[in-house]
């Protein structure tokens, strides 16, 4: 039902260990989401927020927490969930359609109906003509979309997003905005989203939460009440600016410990993949 | 963690790289041009035979050492008719492509392999770079026991020049791979061994296929010091017999036909560069047409006219409990 949590968090604490110094990347983070909803992820830079998507994710374990989706526990279970890393990593040597074929062809997915699903998102979100093209030859926001397209084809009831429009200018930023907009409405998928950008967390979102800086800890939950569907006029009314400058207020006291923690740099390591020894084995 | 210094060549060599490399042609490179320096290049070719014939014939330089063009190409025919030559072609050409098919594949195998685990390549990198160093021939006392002094000793000789660089190229290769697209494929359910298809294969590819043409003359070098170690047959036993009996003229006929072997070999594995770029997509071919403007995402229209698309049915989960 939609009023039951689709995933809880409770409790997850993550504690890197390097060179005899622990640093603490997140601290207790507890929420629930419901079905179907979509929340974002605001806080400074380098709080842990890309560690909680990896721990989501499954793609590391947290040092004590727990994660239910649909009252099972998904720790360590990679493939649960509908990841989008911050860059669109599309696979250079593959074509768009096989790109975004590709979570069903981990699965042994035969092609033929891998292919029979993905033709009609490409067309319809897009990508059309463009199937048989490679990355490269692709611009920034059609790439993010294919990314995209490949994470909703894996079909998952809940999707991370991890920045995905963060490199882009803000004219495609604006398109792409309304294009995940018309998507969420289409498959009413749970949605978790990671952001710098505030104007872009309340245009989407139906909660916002503001991480405060590291220690990573969720250290407010804003309702947002604007009316759906959402226009992009939307963000120039005073209910709008009111849930923004109460944002900022939030983010300004939550940066304000100040200069770089050892965090940024392990944060940065994870996003880009690299501290991974602790699940590959 | 230190001794990973993580290269930053690209894997996917860019467009002037690959034109520079041959491995693709300028399609945009005048025909004119092209057809000038072809030219050139022969004619240079046909005026150093007509100049090392002419000084030859006048004395300029002493034919017995440096023999000249006249008398290398009646002694070729010489010995491709009523000789040996054909045999000797075949025996060389023979060790020298058996040496580098083997020595590559199996050299970036074991490369490739190397990703499975990183404490074992990087307690066998050291032995590779000092194997590497070693100079081949030192091993071969012991290789002719092993193997006899036949064809299959000339064959290993090949195969070790080629396999040791095979599998530092290979294992370059994979030491690049993209961490974050590892991470991509175990979010969406892979296993290692998919990883290992998916990504670390197609991504080291570049790095085995830059490697062919140096291979392929290591190859040769090896075949022929073979024979020059024991041999009872070849273009290098040719070279070696021609120099013991001063019979320089056959000596230049051996240098000859290896220069031939050597330029047809390197077409060959030109080729076969090529051919396998394309046929691996490394380079995205290119495209005639030019790419179509970027579309704007189509929003259903009001009306609903455009039908909710039915989603697809999920594939299954990943096995459950959790391995913790």
């Amino acid at each position: 039902m939609a009023d039951a949590a689709k995933i809880t968090v409770t409790g997850v604490t993550k504690v890197y260990r390097r060179d005899e110094l622990e640093v603490t990347a997140l601290q207790n983070v507890d929420f629930s989401i419901r079905e179907g909803q979509f929340v974002s992820i605001i806080g400074p830079s380098g709080c842990g927020k890309t560690t909680l998507f990896n721990i989501i994710a499954g793609l590391t374990l947290p040092t004590s927490g727990q994660v239910v989706v649909d009252g099972r526990s998904i720790l360590g279970q990679a493939g649960y969930v509908g990841y989008m890393l911050q860059n669109d990593l599309l696979l250079p040597w593959r074509t768009v359609l096989n790109n975004i074929i590709l979570g069903l062809e981990i699965h042994r997915v035969p092609r033929e109906q891998s292919v029979r699903q993905a033709m009609p998102l490409i067309e319809r979100y897009g990508l059309k003509g463009f199937d048989q093209h490679y990355p490269s030859e692709l611009s920034g926001g059609m790439r993010q979309r294919a990314a995209l397209l490949r994470t909703l084809l894996y079909n998952r009831d809940i999707l991370l997003l991890d920045e995905p429009f963060g490199a882009l200018d803000a004219q495609t930023r604006l398109d792409m905005q309304m294009w995940l907009m018309t998507l969420w409405q289409d498959f009413s998928k749970t949605v978790l989203f990671i952001t710098h950008d505030i104007d872009e967390a309340i245009f989407l979102s139906d909660e916002v939460f503001v991480f405060s800086a590291p220690p990573g800890r969720i250290k407010a939950r804003i309702p947002i009440d604007l009316s759906r569907p959402r226009t992009p006029e939307q963000m120039a009314t005073p209910e709008f600016s009111a849930i923004k400058r109460q944002l900022l207020g939030l983010l300004v006291t939550a940066g304000h410990s100040g200069s770089l923690s050892p965090t940024d740099a392990g944060c940065e390591a994870q996003a880009r993949g690299e501290v991974r020894d602790d699940w590959v084995r | 963690m230190t001794g990973y210094v993580k290269e930053q060549s690209p894997p996917f060599r860019r467009d002037e790289e690959l034109e520079q490399s041959g491995v693709v042609s300028r399609p945009e490179m005048p025909r004119i041009r092209r057809a000038r320096v072809n030219m050139i290049r022969w004619g240079l070719c046909a005026l150093l035979i007509l100049l090392w014939q002419i000084s030859s014939d006048h004395n300029w330089i002493d034919p017995f050492y440096w023999s000249s063009p006249r008398m290398i190409a009646k002694t070729i025919w010489i010995q491709a008719t009523q000789g040996t030559l054909w045999d000797d072609v075949a025996y060389t050409s023979g060790s020298t492509l058996l040496g580098f098919v083997f020595g590559t594949v199996i050299g970036s195998w074991i490369g490739l392999l190397f990703w499975w685990s990183r404490t074992t390549a990087e307690v066998s990198e050291p032995y590779l770079i000092v194997l590497n160093a070693l100079p081949k021939l030192a091993l071969a006392p012991v290789l002719v026991i092993l193997f006899g002094i036949g064809f299959s000793f000339k064959v290993v000789l090949a195969f070790l020049m080629t396999v040791v660089a095979s599998t530092l190229s290979a294992f370059s290769g994979v030491r690049s791979v993209d961490p974050a697209m590892e991470t991509l494929l175990y979010s969406l359910g892979a296993s290692r061994a998919q990883v290992f298809s998916k990504v670390v294969i197609p991504w080291s590819m570049p790095f085995m296929i830059s490697n062919l043409r140096a291979n392929i003359a290591l190859a040769l070098s090896g075949a022929i010091v073979g024979e020059f170690v024991v041999s009872n047959k070849g273009i290098g036993r040719m070279i070696l017999y021609a120099g013991t009996l001063f019979d320089l003229n056959l000596m230049w006929v051996g240098v000859v036909v290896l220069s031939i072997l050597a330029v047809l070999m390197y077409w060959g594995v030109m080729l076969l560069e090529r051919w396998l770029s394309r046929r691996l997509m490394i380079i995205p071919p290119q495209r005639t047409d030019a790419p179509p403007k970027p579309l704007r995402p189509r929003r259903p229209s009001a009306g609903g006219a455009a039908a909710k698309p039915v989603f697809p049915p999920r594939p299954p989960y990943p096995p459950y409990p959790p391995r913790l």
